[in-house]
C-alpha cells in the first residue's frame, strides 16, 4: 500500500488518513469478497483448515499469520502469510504405499 | 446496409451516476459527426432518455408495437429535429411491464442495425431483468461510474456480469469528478478507480452545473456546441469511440498555482 506525504504527516499528527485512502482500502477489501462470492463463514472455515494442515508440517506463529483475499486486475487471490517458527519432524509416508 | 453496426451498452449498476445523460450527449455528439445513431431506451419501467433529449412529447409507438407488428419501425423511431442523424426508440411502454424478453431486444437491435451505424442502449439501473434485456442487445459496453465507493462497487459487479456474457470491449467513463477534492485526496483518484476496475478509460467528466441546466431544457450539452467542461468531455468520448486519439487530462493534476503544487507534493508517494 502506497503511503503519501500527506498520509505520513497526518499519521505524525495523529489525524485520520485522507478519506480517499480509506475509500480505496475499503473498496479493495469488499470487492475481493464480492468477486470471490465466498461468504465470510466459509472463508473462516477455510482459514482454520489451512492453518491446521500447514501446522502438521511446520510450527506456525499463529499471532502473526493471516489468510485473506486480495484482488488485483480483477483476479482474486487467496493470500496466506504464515510465518514459520520451526519445522516439525514429519515422517514421510512410504512411497507408493 | 452499414459496414458493421456497433451495439454499445451504457450501464452502471448504480442509479443516478449519469447513464442517461451520457447516452443523450453521446448520441447527439455522434450524430453531429455524421454517424447515423439510434438511442434505445432499455429502461422501459422508468424511462427518461426522451426527457433528456427533449423528445418526450413525440413518442407514439415503442419497440413493443414494432415487435407486435402493429406499427413499422420507421413509425416508432423519433427523429431529433436539429440532429436528424439521431433517432430515439423507447423499448417499451411503462404500462406494459414484463413484456419484453432478451430475444425481443435482440430482434429490435438487429432491425435497428439496418438503418444505423451505432446503436446506444441506455441500460436500466440494477442487475435484474431489465439489465439482462439490455445486455442481450449489446456487443460492447461503456460502464459509467463516479469516484464513490458505492458506485465503484456496483460498477465492479456489472463488469463481472458483462465479462461472463462475452461483451467486449468494455470501457470506462468516470463521471462527476471534483478536481479539488481529488487533489486533496478526499475523493478516489482517477488511477484508483481504473486500477480497481481494470478497464481502459474512455472519458473523464468533471462535475458541471451546466449538465443540470441542459437537463432542465431537454437540450443535451453537445447539441449547441456549448464549451462547458462536461460538453467537451462528452464530445471527446464520442471522438475516442470513433477511434480518434485524444489524450485524457487528469484535472486534479493540472497546474493551478502554488496551492496545487503543494497539494501534488503532499500526494507524492514516499513509501
Amino acid at each position: 500500500m502506497a503511503i503519501t506525504l500527506r498520509d505520513a504527516i497526518n499519521r505524525l499528527l495523529g489525524r485520520q488518513p485522507a478519506s480517499a485512502t480509506t475509500a480505496k482500502q475499503r473498496l479493495q477489501l469488499v470487492l475481493a469478497h464480492d468477486r470471490s462470492d465466498l461468504n465470510p463463514e466459509l472463508l473462516q472455515q477455510m482459514r482454520r483448515e489451512i492453518l491446521e494442515v500447514v501446522s502438521r508440517y511446520v510450527e506456525l506463529d499463529l499471532e502473526e499469520g493471516d489468510v485473506s483475499l486480495a484482488t488485483e486486475d480483477r483476479v482474486t487471490a487467496l493470500v496466506a502469510n504464515l510465518p514459520i517458527k520451526r519445522a516439525r519432524d514429519v515422517v514421510l509416508p512410504a512411497a507408493g504405499a | 446496409m452499414a459496414a458493421e453496426t456497433r451495439y454499445i451498452l451504457i450501464c452502471s449498476g448504480k442509479g443516478g451516476v449519469g447513464k442517461t445523460t451520457l447516452t443523450a450527449n453521446l448520441g447527439i455528439a455522434l450524430a453531429k459527426q455524421g454517424v447515423r445513431t439510434a438511442v434505445l431506451d432499455a429502461d422501459f419501467g422508468l424511462r427518461n432518455l426522451d426527457l433528456l433529449l427533449g423528445l418526450e412529447n413525440r413518442i407514439i409507438y415503442t419497440a413493443q408495437e414494432v415487435l407486435a407488428e402493429s406499427c413499422r419501425l420507421e413509425q416508432a423511431l423519433v427523429k431529433h429535429k436539429q440532429q436528424p442523424n439521431l433517432a430515439l426508440l423507447p423499448a417499451g411502454n411503462p404500462r406494459m411491464l414484463e413484456w419484453l424478453t432478451p430475444d425481443d431486444m435482440k430482434k429490435i437491435a438487429l432491425m435497428l442495425g439496418d438503418h444505423f451505424d451505432v446503436v446506444l442502449i441506455d441500460c436500466p439501473a440494477g442487475i435484474e431483468d431489465g439489465f439482462k434485456n439490455a445486455v442481450a442487445a449489446a456487443r460492447e459496453a461503456i460502464v459509467i461510474t463516479t469516484p464513490e465507493v458505492s458506485a465503484v462497487r456496483d460498477a465492479d459487479r456489472v463488469i463481472g456480469l458483462l465479462n461472463s456474457e462475452g461483451i467486449k470491449p468494455i470501457q470506462l467513463v468516470l463521471n462527476r469528478v471534483r478536481p479539488k477534492m481529488m487533489a486533496n485526496q478526499e475523493m478516489l483518484a482517477v488511477s484508483d478507480v481504473t486500477d480497481i476496475l481494470a478497464l481502459p478509460l474512455l472519458g473523464l467528466v468533471v462535475e458541471d452545473e451546466q449538465v443540470i441546466v441542459s437537463t432542465n431544457r431537454g437540450e443535451p450539452l453537445t447539441l449547441n456546441g456549448a464549451s462547458s467542461p462536461a460538453a467537451q468531455a462528452y464530445n471527446n468520448v464520442a471522438k475516442r469511440l470513433q477511434g480518434e486519439e485524444i489524450p485524457i487530462v487528469d484535472p486534479s493534476q493540472e497546474p493551478q498555482g502554488l496551492r496545487a503544487k503543494l497539494s501534488r507534493l503532499m500526494n507524492k508517494k514516499i513509501f
